[in-house]
């Protein structure tokens, strides 16, 4: 499937690139044992390191490397067991020791590769550059007072991993494919929460257009983009942008720029003549980081099981078709709950039961599965109570409601509301000859239209109030008729 | 004898025998100090009350029976040493009244130790100098005279000059200073003292204001070598909060001065026989070489080959550290402030009027330096030069136990010579930079005086974390030169 945009002098193919700033998932932060909970009171969680303080020096937090190491391993690349921090100068308000420690010419992580599924069903391989550990910057408010500027140091300090993608997408879909791909890695793997409205995830989008069998044209960055939508719409709309400059005769010239999520365009932040030189060099504070192969080995058996091998074990182990496994390992939350559900029962039934009635009942509520008033447990539990034939599944979906309503195990529903399907024969037996007693015109007619059976099956499960078990009043109702 | 006489082991000794309390110490060297320091400028703080106190609570604790291994002993702080509570200022305007809520690692040791501090020392700003001249607080003058005294005011060099001054006039025991050029062994030369720089990454760098970080090096002066050895034992020791302090036990710094040279191998590495070095210096070397070859040490000429390359290697790479280092100092959190029409006039302001010429001119290097498409020229060429200083080093070590050399060139200067031509200034750290750019223990001890009367001194250096050999070697120097000569200017004289 390739995707192009029409201009006036033909089909543009487009090439973009990701940077993705994920927040590592710490306690403390990069250098410092400063907290980093979002949305505290803001500088309350600055150390003397993180403000930049006369003769402090940053110590390497030993998790935050951990973090990096599960991630580059995540995303099947080469983790360096030989890195280095490098200062990147510059001076701004937020910056409060007017460098960013960072790593610039050598990464933690180096080149990986991730599958991402598209809507067509097909998969495609993007390749991942780099994966480096920096620090994150302060915040300047600018609306709190009318002529003055605030600055909030929480996030100062506050491990990132910038994963720098290869040029390999060639789509809006693709490049929203690709982040929510990389997103569920981080997620699987606890080193992000990957919460994009609170900006532990947020992606630099470098795009260019080319036409078909060209080298790569220049490429502009649209910065700070923070949601997904937000990327493939960035995407799109530079994307047209370059086209329309490059059709009027004109030259796209590499640039900063930013994404108006309002007009959905991109306008012009800085240009490349406005770059800082940002004099980089090693950070003499801080000697090699030296990764023991074996501490990497120990990380990796340690790793949780990843979206993709957990979607090939639903569909192997379990049978479930390639779409339903999919729907069940986007979100680490979702397939959680699925196997707790799963566990010790049929797979197949219960993610019909996860995917259907739950779901539908949760988007109903306007819920997620975090907050779900149903738990996996008692849904497993309700599951349970149709295979013992307690319930009908026609019951089971009531019940489910008032589960629903009340966050009550399924047994007490039952209990309270005398929900018990009937399976004993005999009063099956009872219910059809009553309903066959006083309807004999209706066997007459059965006897001329079969198709009449289910009006029978209908009046015996009125008769018991709908819990007469569905199968058994069939075959008992099937027997008498035909006898 | 006064108690402002007491070498630190004398005072040691005499505090256990009862002969002399911390408190009757301590008031000896502050009243020295408000006599004195109107006209040397040593101290920028003098903390009067809070030493009085802590020299109280000492004796309190020695009559309980505890005693720290610096129990009671006065000592002056560098002005580059965070003390909580007390200003901190760098010798600079732009750090205005700053006060730490914190204490440095190394000052946090001598007071575990029983330390008593009389005040922060004077020093050039952000120890970028070799004079004590770029100080923000004014020069420090040298307590030593020339002969004819000619009323001439000598440099005390730098850049730990208030630590080296205060120290040879005896308004301190021993101070703290740091080394990243060569700023305790010139200063300790010229002053007369013992200055020990010791290996990078024995002594925290925590709470230190950074100048150049893979040069700095903190270390003590006092005035004898012995002094300088239980001075680093306190000082010394792994620190986890700084990543580039080294892992190694401290060992017994002091028994090590007693064990002699007999059977050292003595490197003499022929390229720091300068052209144009004057003859008194070329003759104190030999004097000391023979010396250490009477004591039983064999002396041995050596090649260090990159030396001469050394001056400008540290030129290069101790301005970008600084440069980088420095940005902090922006007036936006703590010291001075010069208000400005937005941010970046805000910086302007507050940088051009809180910064000496010195430290503009060595951010200006830096920056420079490490610039886009000067940065390969310039800093990744320094490194490999800096690489192969360090190999020079290794591999006459490979042959020698310790190398002697001169401390500096020339005895102390007039103060305003040499203010004029930067690289004149520089080059009084020539032999000692190459010390810090291959990280190497370096010791400056007395050894003699230049035909004026003024204090010369001779360079230890040894390996890695070998400071024992060193503190023998110069302990050798210091005892066969019995130097007895005292500066003019000293506490009641």
């Amino acid at each position: 499937m390739s995707f192009t945009i029409e201009g006036e002098t033909g089909p543009w193919e487009l090439v973009v690139g990701l940077e993705v700033h994920a927040q590592v998932t710490s306690r403390a932060k990069l250098f410092s044992g400063a907290a980093t909970e979002f949305g505290a009171e803001p500088n309350s969680q600055v150390s003397f390191v993180d403000a930049g303080f006369p003769g402090m020096l940053p110590v390497i937090n030993r998790e935050c490397v951990a973090q990096a190491v599960r991630t580059g391993l995540g995303l099947n690349a080469q983790v360096n067991p030989w890195s280095r921090f490098d200062r990147k100068n510059y001076f701004y308000a937020d910056l409060p020791q007017g460098y960013q420690i960072s790593q610039f010419a050598h990464p933690i992580v180096g080149t990986g590769v991730i599958p991402v599924e598209l809507s067509d069903g097909s998969v495609k391989e993007i390749g991942i550059t780099r994966l480096h550990l920096e620090q994150d910057a302060g915040k300047s408010l600018h609306d709190q007072h009318p002529s003055k500027s605030y600055i909030d140091l929480n996030r100062s300090g506050v491990a990132l991993m910038e994963i720098v993608s290869e040029p390999d997408m060639r789509s809006p879909e693709e490049a929203g494919a690709y982040l929510t791909k990389l997103r569920q890695i981080l997620r699987y793997l606890g080193t992000c929460d990957g919460n994009m409205e609170e900006g532990s995830l947020r992606a630099d989008v470098n795009v260019s257009v080319r036409k078909s069998g060209e080298e790569f044209r220049t490429r502009c960055e649209v910065k700070n983009v923070n949601s997904i939508r937000f990327v493939m719409q960035a995407v799109e709309a530079e994307a047209r942008r370059q086209i329309e400059v490059w059709e009027s005769g004109g030259t796209v010239e590499q640039e900063t720029r930013l994404f108006d999520t309002v007009r959905g365009e991109t306008r012009s932040m800085r240009s490349k003549e406005d770059a800082h030189d940002y004099r980089y060099f090693p950070d003499p504070d801080l000697p090699p980081l030296v990764i023991d192969p074996a501490w990497i080995e120990e990380l990796r058996a340690g790793l949780p099981e990843l979206p993709d091998a957990r979607r090939a074990r639903y569909v192997n182990e379990f049978g479930l078709s390639a779409y339903d496994a999919s729907v069940l390992v986007a979100e680490k939350e979702t397939a959680a709950f699925y196997e707790e559900v799963a566990a010790g029962r049929d797979p197949k039934v219960a993610a019909n039961w996860v995917m259907g009635d739950f779901f539908a009942m949760l988007n109903r509520m306007g819920k997620g599965i975090e907050d779900s008033p149903v738990s996996a447990k008692h849904l497993g539990a309700l599951l349970d109570l149709i295979s013992d034939r307690t319930l009908s599944g026609k019951m089971a979906k009531e019940v489910l409601e008032a589960m629903g309503e009340t966050g009550k195990p399924p047994g007490t529903i039952v209990e309270e509301r005398g929900l018990r399907q009937v399976t004993d024969t005999g009063a099956i037996e009872a219910a059809v000859d009553a309903i066959l007693a006083a309807n004999p015109d209706k066997i007459a007619q059965y006897r001329e239209k079969p198709t009449l059976f289910g009006w029978f099956v209908g009046q015996v499960m009125k008769a018991m109030k709908g819990q007469g078990n569905p199968a058994l009043v069939n075959e008992v109702l099937k027997a008498k008729l035909d006898a | 004898m006064h108690p402002t006489d007491f070498t630190i082991r004398g005072a040691l000794e005499a505090l256990s025998e009862g002969i002399v309390s911390s408190e009757a110490l301590t008031a000896a060297h502050l009243e020295a100090i408000a006599a004195l320091n109107p006209r040397l400028n040593a101290f920028v703080t003098v903390t009067a009350e809070r030493a009085m106190e802590a020299a109280r609570a000492s004796d309190a604790r020695r009559a309980n029976g505890i005693a720290g291994r610096l129990e009671g002993v006065p000592l002056a702080i560098k002005d580059l040493f965070c003390t909580e509570g007390v200003r901190t200022t760098a010798a600079s305007r732009i750090l205005g009244e700053f006060v730490p809520p914190y204490e440095s690692t190394v000052t946090a040791n001598l007071l575990r130790d029983g330390a008593v501090f009389l005040g922060k020392a004077n020093l050039d700003e952000f120890a970028m100098g070799s004079s004590n001249a770029t100080s923000a607080f004014g020069e420090v003058e040298n307590p030593w005279k020339r002969g004819n005294d000619d009323g001439t005011r000598l440099v005390p060099g730098g850049s730990s000059g208030g630590s080296a001054a205060a120290v040879a006039a005896r308004l301190a025991m021993g101070a703290t200073a740091t080394d990243t050029g060569g700023s305790i062994r010139q200063p300790a030369a010229f002053c007369g003292i013992a200055g020990m720089k010791p290996t990078y990454g024995r002594c925290s760098r925590f709470g230190v204001v950074a100048f150049a970080s893979s040069l700095d090096t903190p270390g003590p002066v006092a005035r004898t070598v012995e002094d300088c050895a239980l001075l680093l034992e306190s000082m010394a020791g792994h620190d986890p909060r700084d990543a580039t302090s080294a892992k190694v036990a401290v060992p017994d710094f002091a028994a090590a001065c007693a064990r002699g040279v007999k059977g050292l191998r003595i490197g003499v590495p022929r390229e720091y026989r300068l052209e144009g070095m004057p003859d008194e210096i070329e003759a104190l070397w030999s004097q000391g070489l023979d010396w250490l070859r009477a004591e039983g040490a064999e002396i041995v000429d050596i090649s260090l080959p990159h030396t001469k390359y050394a001056l400008p290697t540290y030129y290069i790479v101790a301005p970008a550290e600084a440069s980088s280092n420095l940005a902090r100092y922006d007036g936006v959190r703590f010291g001075q402030r010069v208000d400005g029409a937005d941010l970046k006039d805000l910086y302007e302001r507050t940088r051009a009027a809180g910064f000496g010429a010195e430290v503009k001119r060595r951010i200006m290097i830096g920056t420079y330096v490490l610039s886009a498409g000067y940065y390969d020229a310039y800093y990744v060429r320094a490194q490999r030069v800096r690489a192969l200083i360090k190999r020079d080093f290794d591999e006459a070590f490979r042959d020698v136990d310790a190398i002697v050399t001169p401390a500096t060139p020339s005895a102390a200067f007039a103060a305003g010579e040499k203010q004029d031509d930067p690289v004149a200034m520089y080059l009084n750290d020539v032999f000692t930079v190459t010390a810090n750019l291959a990280g190497i223990p370096g010791l400056a001890v007395p050894a003699g005086f230049d035909r004026q009367g003024l204090p010369l001194g001779l360079q230890v250096l040894g390996r890695d974390f070998d400071e024992e050999t060193v503190f023998a070697v110069g302990t050798a120097i210091e005892h066969a030169a019995k130097l007895t000569a005292l500066p003019q200017v000293r506490a009641f004289a």
